[in-house]
C-alpha cells in the first residue's frame, strides 16, 4: 500500500490473524510494498482482502508471471536464486485509492516434470476481471489456474505450441506453412 | 470458430426459423476499431451471448522488451495505443524513472503535461468521430479528423512523426519545442474552442444519436470496478477516479498546481454543466451516451490543462535537461505504475536484475479490461446495438493485443 492510507504492519498483522500462514514473506519498505502469499492460501487471502479487510481491495489491475530462469549456463552459476515462476498480483482499492502487491512463488513445472504446468488457484471468483488476465498468463507463461471457468489461449491461436514468455521458449520453425524463424 | 459453426450447421441451414443462430462480426468489420472479431449468439434480433476474439495484432511486445534496454523499448509503446502514443511513452518513461528514482526537470514536467494533454484531445477526437461512424453518421468523423490533422501537424513539428512519436523518453524528452511552436499551438486552441459546439450539435444532442446510445449498454459502477474498467468507461458510470488526481505521487506531481475538475457526474451534475447541452431524459448513468459525453468533457478539460501548461512552460527559465543514456543501468528490483491515458489506466511493470536490459516488462492494457466487460453489456441487446456498445468503450486493438 502507499499514499496516506499506509498502515503498514497493522494491516499485515490483521491479515495474519485472519488467515494463519498466509503471509510467508514481505517487503514493506520497497517502491511497491509487497507480501508473499503461500500458494494454497491465495484464494482465501484475496477474498479476505476484497471483502473483509478495512481497505477493500475491490480492483485487480494486473496479473504478471515472471519466469526466473537463467538460460546462459555461465550466468546461471552466479545467480542466487533457484529457477522458479513468480506470479504478481497488483490490487487496487477504489475507496482508499491505495494499491497492494501480492507475490506467489511456484515451481517452473509441476513436480519438476517438464510439460506439467504449475498450478495455482484462480481468483476469477473474487474479481471477474481476473478472467481475461488469467487466460493471458496461461497463454503466454503457461500457468494452470485451478477453478477458472474457461481457461484457454486468448492472444495466441488455439493450436499454438509453447509459452512465449518463458525464458527457454523457442519460436517454432514453421506454423501452418509459414516460416517462423 | 470453424468448430462452432460445424456444430451448428443444422441451425444455419434452416435459418428461416427463429432458432438460435451464430453471427460472426469481424475481424474486418469496419465498426470494430481494428481487427476485433465478435461471435454473437442470436435469437432473431436479440443477442443472447457475445464473445470477443482478440489477438490478431499480437506481437508479444513484452518478450521484445526483455531483449532491449528500457529506452529502446519506447518505440514499441508507441505501437500499443497508436492514437495516443505520447501517453504511452510517458507511462513507460515514468515507470522506469520510478525504478531509477529519477526526477525530470520542471520544464520537462510541464512540457510532458502539454504534449500528453494535446494527445488526449487527438485520441478523444478519433474516439468521437469513429463512434459516429459506428452509428452510421459520417460527418462527425470528417469534422473530428479535420481538427486532428492540425494536431498531428503540431506533433510532426515537434518530433518528425505523425503517429508513432517516441518523443517522451526515459529521463526527459528527445528534443525541445521548435521556435514559434507555442504560438501555433495557442492559435490552434483558439480556433478549436468554438468547434466543440459543432460536435455537440452533430452528436450529443442529435435525436437519432441519443436514441441509439441512451439507456444502451448500461454498466453499473460495481461491475465496472469488478472487471477493472478504467478511464472514461469507469467515469461514465459515475465513479470519481482520475489518476491525474488520485494516482501515485510520481505521476500526480506532474499536475501539481494545475486546476482541473474530474469529468464525472456528481449529485446529478457534470462539472460546469451549464456550458454544455443538458443530459437527455432517456440517458441513464453508465450507458453509452454518458461514456461518450465524459470524453467530450475531457476534451475541454485537456484544453484548459494545455493552456495552463503553456503558461508554466514558458515561465520556466532552467534547461530542459537531457534524457538518460540509451543503456542506462537499472537497479535490481521492480516498479509498477499506472497513468491516466485517454483510453483508461495504462499500467507498466518493469522487473530488473541490475542490468540495462529489463528481466521482464509488462504492459497492463486499459482497453483489454474495458473490452472484457463487453459480453456483459451486450447480453440481451439488439444486434444493431453491438457496435454502439463496443464503440462507446473506445478500444484500440494495438493496445489490447500488444
Amino acid at each position: 500500500m502507499k499514499g496516506n492510507t499506509m498502515r503498514g504492519t497493522d494491516f499485515v498483522t490483521e491479515l495474519e490473524a485472519a488467515i494463519e500462514g498466509a503471509v510467508i514473506g514481505r517487503n514493506l519498505e520497497t517502491l511497491d510494498p509487497w507480501l508473499e502469499i503461500s500458494p494454497d492460501k491465495l484464494l482465501e487471502t484475496c477474498r479476505w482482502l476484497k471483502e473483509s479487510c478495512e481497505i477493500r481491495f475491490d480492483g485487480l489491475q494486473c496479473i504478471t508471471a515472471i519466469d526466473w530462469l537463467e538460460t546462459d549456463p555461465k550466468k546461471a552459476a552466479k545467480v542466487e536464486w533457484e529457477p522458479h515462476t513468480e506470479i504478481v498480483y497488483h490490487l487496487w482499492s477504489t475507496k482508499a485509492r491505495a494499491s497492494l502487491v501480492l507475490k506467489v512463488k511456484l515451481p517452473r513445472w509441476k513436480d519438476n516434470q517438464p510439460g506439467q504446468l504449475p498450478e495455482v488457484s484462480s481468483v476469477e471468483s473474487v474479481w471477474r476481471g481476473a478472467d481475461w488476465h488469467e487466460r493471458e498468463v496461461f497463454d503466454l507463461s503457461g500457468i494452470q489456474f485451478l477453478g477458472h471457468p474457461d481457461l484457454r489461449r486468448i492472444l495466441c491461436p488455439e493450436d499454438w505450441d509453447g509459452y512465449p514468455l518463458r525464458k527457454d521458449y523457442e519460436m517454432p520453425l514453421e506454423y501452418h506453412g509459414m516460416r517462423g524463424r | 470458430m470453424s468448430q462452432i459453426l460445424d456444430e451448428d450447421q443444422r441451425i444455419i441451414e434452416f435459418d428461416v426459423r427463429t432458432d438460435e443462430m451464430l453471427v460472426n462480426m469481424g475481424p474486418q468489420h469496419p465498426s470494430t476499431h481494428g481487427v476485433l472479431r465478435l461471435v454473437l449468439r442470436t435469437d432473431g434480433e436479440i443477442v443472447s451471448e457475445m464473445e470477443p476474439h482478440i489477438g490478431y495484432l499480437h506481437r508479444c511486445a513484452e518478450k521484445i522488451g526483455e531483449n532491449l534496454t528500457a529506452r529502446q523499448w519506447i518505440p514499441y509503446t508507441d505501437r500499443m495505443d497508436y492514437l495516443a502514443a505520447m501517453n504511452m511513452n510517458l507511462g513507460w518513461a515514468l515507470t522506469v524513472e520510478k525504478l531509477l528514482r529519477y526526477q525530470v526537470s520542471e520544464k520537462a514536467r510541464h512540457l510532458r503535461v502539454l504534449i500528453t494533454e494535446l494527445n488526449r484531445i487527438a485520441s478523444h477526437l478519433v474516439g468521437m468521430g469513429a463512434y459516429g461512424l459506428d452509428l452510421g453518421t459520417f460527418s462527425p468523423f470528417l469534422y473530428a479528423f479535420r481538427e486532428r490533422e492540425k494536431l498531428l501537424d503540431l506533433f510532426e513539428e515537434v518530433c518528425g512523426a505523425r503517429l508513432t512519436y517516441s518523443y517522451i523518453t526515459v529521463g526527459g524528452m528527445t528534443a525541445d519545442l521548435p521556435p514559434g511552436w507555442l504560438q501555433r499551438c495557442e492559435a490552434f486552441l483558439d480556433q478549436f474552442e468554438p468547434v466543440i459546439r459543432e460536435y455537440h450539435t452533430l452528436l450529443t444532442t442529435n435525436a437519432i444519436f441519443v436514441k441509439r446510445t441512451a439507456n444502451i449498454g448500461v454498466l453499473s459502477p460495481e461491475m465496472a470496478i469488478d472487471y477493472g474498467c478504467t478511464g472514461p468507461v469507469l467515469r461514465g458510470s459515475g465513479v470519481d477516479i482520475d489518476l491525474r488526481r488520485d494516482g501515485e505521487s510520481i505521476y500526480t506531481a506532474m499536475y501539481d498546481g494545475y486546476a482541473f475538475e474530474v469529468a464525472v457526474m456528481k449529485n446529478g451534475h457534470y462539472p460546469r454543466d451549464h456550458e454544455y447541452p443538458a443530459v437527455p431524459r432517456d440517458a441513464v448513468l453508465g450507458d453509452c451516451w454518458h461514456r461518450f459525453f465524459v470524453r467530450m468533457l475531457e476534451v475541454v478539460q485537456s484544453m484548459d490543462l494545455v493552456r495552463q501548461s503553456i503558461d508554466r512552460y514558458s515561465q520556466c527559465k532552467g534547461p530542459l535537461g537531457e534524457p538518460l543514456k540509451l543503456a542506462e543501468k537499472l537497479p535490481a528490483g521492480d516498479a509498477y505504475l499506472e497513468t491516466e491515458c485517454p483510453k483508461g489506466q495504462m499500467g507498466f511493470y518493469v522487473v530488473s536484475d541490475g542490468t540495462p536490459i529489463p528481466w521482464r516488462v509488462r504492459a497492463r492494457s486499459s482497453a483489454f479490461s474495458n473490452l472484457a466487460v463487453s459480453p456483459e453489456l451486450c447480453r440481451g441487446c439488439l444486434i444493431a446495438d453491438v457496435p454502439a456498445v463496443i464503440g462507446s468503450l473506445d478500444v484500440v486493438m494495438g493496445e489490447i493485443d500488444r
